[in-house]
């Protein structure tokens, strides 16, 4: 889904010194769209997002990206001055992107209000909470109305409700027609995404929207409430929710993991066959590179 | 306790800057402090002139080391030799041919070298005090720039130099490394900013600190310690700004290979030090001994100290003092443009290949 319009990279690798974060890694952000980076901690996630935001040059591969004036950056620390108010900063920002006062103004107020930030206003960033810093880094990464929006986490360590007026900043920037590309370390969030990359150890293992990915995923998976004894069952089964889950890549299924086109079904003996969400088909998805890698 | 000790000695062990000063620094000071240190004055830069002038001159006791003669010119050899004075070629001038027979001027503004001068000249008159004005047998002695000796008048102009050391070395080496700490320079890289901007934007606000500074060590140091200001105001301003340059420019070099504000703190006052202690702000040049003394004349607080004594005490002019002007600006030209270098790859993306 690479076309006119549409920021990313491709084919970008990246390596500090021996060890290769990135291997020709693909991924596009679409306007008006949320692309969802996804993947475990060093799976390479931070060093696609600098790509695309222009702190780092990628070693091979390009970068399709927009102006500086039209990149909004939330990296991994924040970004914004600790010993600064939540106003000055705002103010910084705002003014190192040449925004005029009276729009910065407006924009700023509007975004405090919506984030509950507006009592916080003249506090420094060094006194909020994990929560509100991260807020406040994203309504900074926003204030220039950027075409690529490149959030680094913003939801990470984030309570439920602050998540929440973090995915409305978001959403809203998606709808105002930005391009949003954001990594994160939940699966659930990254469901609510348009697009989804899955990374692991600096290569790409899926990419598409989250129920292409989910219906990738040949076999099928069952629920255990016991670990299988031996063999490649075991090899395929990971824990999840208090139960373990079992991936069989042979077994006939029904059709498409579409919602609609499933039916709970049994397996009998075996465990109940579940219809897999986007956590699932990214622990399949590492399972095969891991096989493939065990067989190779 | 025994795993806070292990603990302690691995953490010390991977910061190596901070070991390598530990063991380097005592060792490196003992050995420049035990040759710098010293008050003592072996050699006394004289000139002498008038008639008498080659005569005397090979009559000179061993002290006063014999810089030029002038036995006859376009000057008269009283003003030849006050203006040799004036312009640091000498501590002592001695003209013949005078009322009550030899005149000794002597440049107040170098302390150690006078008090020896004066030592000297008290012993040669049958140990009798020597002191201001006063005939000696035959001749007459007079103290210029500062006749009481006192220490604050050479004290205050190179105080301002540490002043200015310490406002753009060490304070801006912590403002630039902060950003690096904090995370915040990543966002200035991708901001719209041109690293000029980020650079001048990020020395300004030092350098107008400097310049308050200075201007309220110059204050302090003429209302309250009554030290002259004799000199050009713009030939003094002129040094400031080459020595404030030179000194802004290594504090962003020592903050752009610096990965804490610990480490910038370290650098800095590693240049810091020796500023002090080897500029002659202390210990007068001559006392240093030779292996030791080519430091100093890397250290740019050496050709500050020479240039705000030079200006505010003795009224020297810019055509004396070209040679520290020219140096500063060298030394201000390879330093801006190292740091330039150094800050524009700190804030353009770094190629990870």
């Amino acid at each position: 889904m690479t076309g006119p319009g549409a920021w990313g990279a491709d084919g970008v690798s990246v390596r500090f010194g021996a060890r290769q974060a990135l291997d020709r890694v693909t991924v596009s952000a679409l306007p008006g769209r949320v692309t969802a980076v996804v993947g475990a901690d060093g799976a390479g996630k931070t060093t696609l997002l600098r790509c695309l935001a222009g702190a780092l040059a990628p070693g091979e591969g390009t970068v399709r990206r927009p102006d500086a004036r039209r990149i909004g950056y939330l990296p991994p620390g924040t970004g914004v001055y600790e010993d600064l108010s939540v106003a000055e900063n705002l103010r910084f920002r705002s003014a190192s992107y040449g925004i005029p006062g009276p729009a910065a103004e407006r924009h700023v107020s509007e975004y405090l209000e919506r984030t509950g930030l507006g009592a916080a206003r003249d506090r420094l960033a060094g006194q909020l909470s994990g929560g509100m810093l991260r807020k406040l880094g994203v309504v900074a990464a926003l204030l220039p109305q950027p075409d690529l929006l490149v959030l680094d986490e913003p939801t990470t360590g984030v309570d439920p409700v602050s998540r929440a007026d973090l995915w409305w900043l978001i959403a809203s920037a998606a709808a105002g027609g930005a391009a949003v590309l954001m990594s994160t370390t939940y699966t659930d969030e990254a469901a609510r995404a348009a697009r989804v990359l899955v990374l692991d150890s600096g290569r790409s293992l899926a990419e598409g929207t989250p129920a292409e990915i989910v219906a990738a995923i040949p076999g099928t998976i069952a629920v255990a409430a016991e670990r299988p004894a031996a063999g490649d069952e075991r090899r395929r089964s990971w824990r999840r929710a208090g139960a373990w889950r079992v991936w069989r890549p042979d077994a006939w299924r029904p059709d498409a993991w579409r919602p609609d086109a499933w039916r709970p079904g049994a397996d009998p003996g075996r465990g109940a066959v579940v219809h897999p969400d986007l956590q699932d088909a990214v622990c399949v998805a590492a399972l095969r590179r891991e096989l493939e890698a065990g067989h190779a | 306790m025994r795993a806070m000790i292990v603990k302690e000695f691995r953490q010390l062990r991977r910061d190596r800057r901070t070991l390598a000063m530990m063991i380097v620094m005592p060792v490196l000071l003992l050995v420049i402090l035990g040759y710098a240190a010293s008050f003592d004055v072996t050699a006394v830069p004289t000139v002498v002139a008038g008639p008498g002038a080659a005569a005397l001159s090979k009559a000179l006791p061993e002290t006063f080391q014999l810089a030029a003669t002038y036995q006859a010119g376009p000057q008269t050899p009283e003003t030849w030799a006050r203006d040799q004075l004036r312009d640091g070629q000498a501590a002592v001038a001695i003209v013949t041919g005078t009322a009550p027979g030899l005149q000794v001027l002597i440049d107040g503004t170098q302390l150690f070298d006078a008090q020896k001068t004066l030592q000297e000249l008290s012993a040669l008159s049958g140990g009798k005090p020597v002191t201001t004005a006063r005939v000696t047998g035959s001749a007459s002695v007079q103290i210029l720039y500062n006749p009481e000796l006192k220490t604050s008048y050479i004290m205050i102009p190179g105080l301002a130099g540490v002043i200015l050391v310490f406002v753009g070395t060490v304070i801006t080496s912590l403002g630039v490394v902060r950003e690096r700490q904090a995370g915040t320079l990543e966002q200035l890289a991708v901001m719209p900013l041109r690293p000029t901007d980020v650079f001048l934007g990020k020395i300004i606000p030092y350098f107008v600190v400097a310049v308050v500074d200075l201007a309220i060590v110059l204050g302090v140091g003429v209302a309250i310690f009554g030290v002259p200001f004799a000199g050009s105001a713009a030939v003094f301003a002129l040094g400031a700004l080459l020595f404030v340059f030179v000194t802004l420019g290594l504090g962003v070099l020592i903050s752009s290979v610096s990965q804490t504000q610990g480490q910038a703190i370290q650098l800095a006052v590693m240049t810091l030090l020796p500023q002090v202690l080897l500029s002659g702000l202390i210990f007068p040049l001559s006392s240093i001994v030779a292996g030791v003394r080519w430091i100093a004349y890397l250290l740019p607080l050496t050709y500050f100290t020479v240039i705000s004594r030079g200006v505010m005490l003795r009224a020297e002019p810019i055509t004396s003092l070209w040679p520290q002007f020219v140096y500063l600006a060298l030394l201000g030209a390879v330093v801006a443009t190292l740091a330039t270098l150094r800050f524009r790859a700190f804030l353009a993306p770094g190629a990870g290949r």
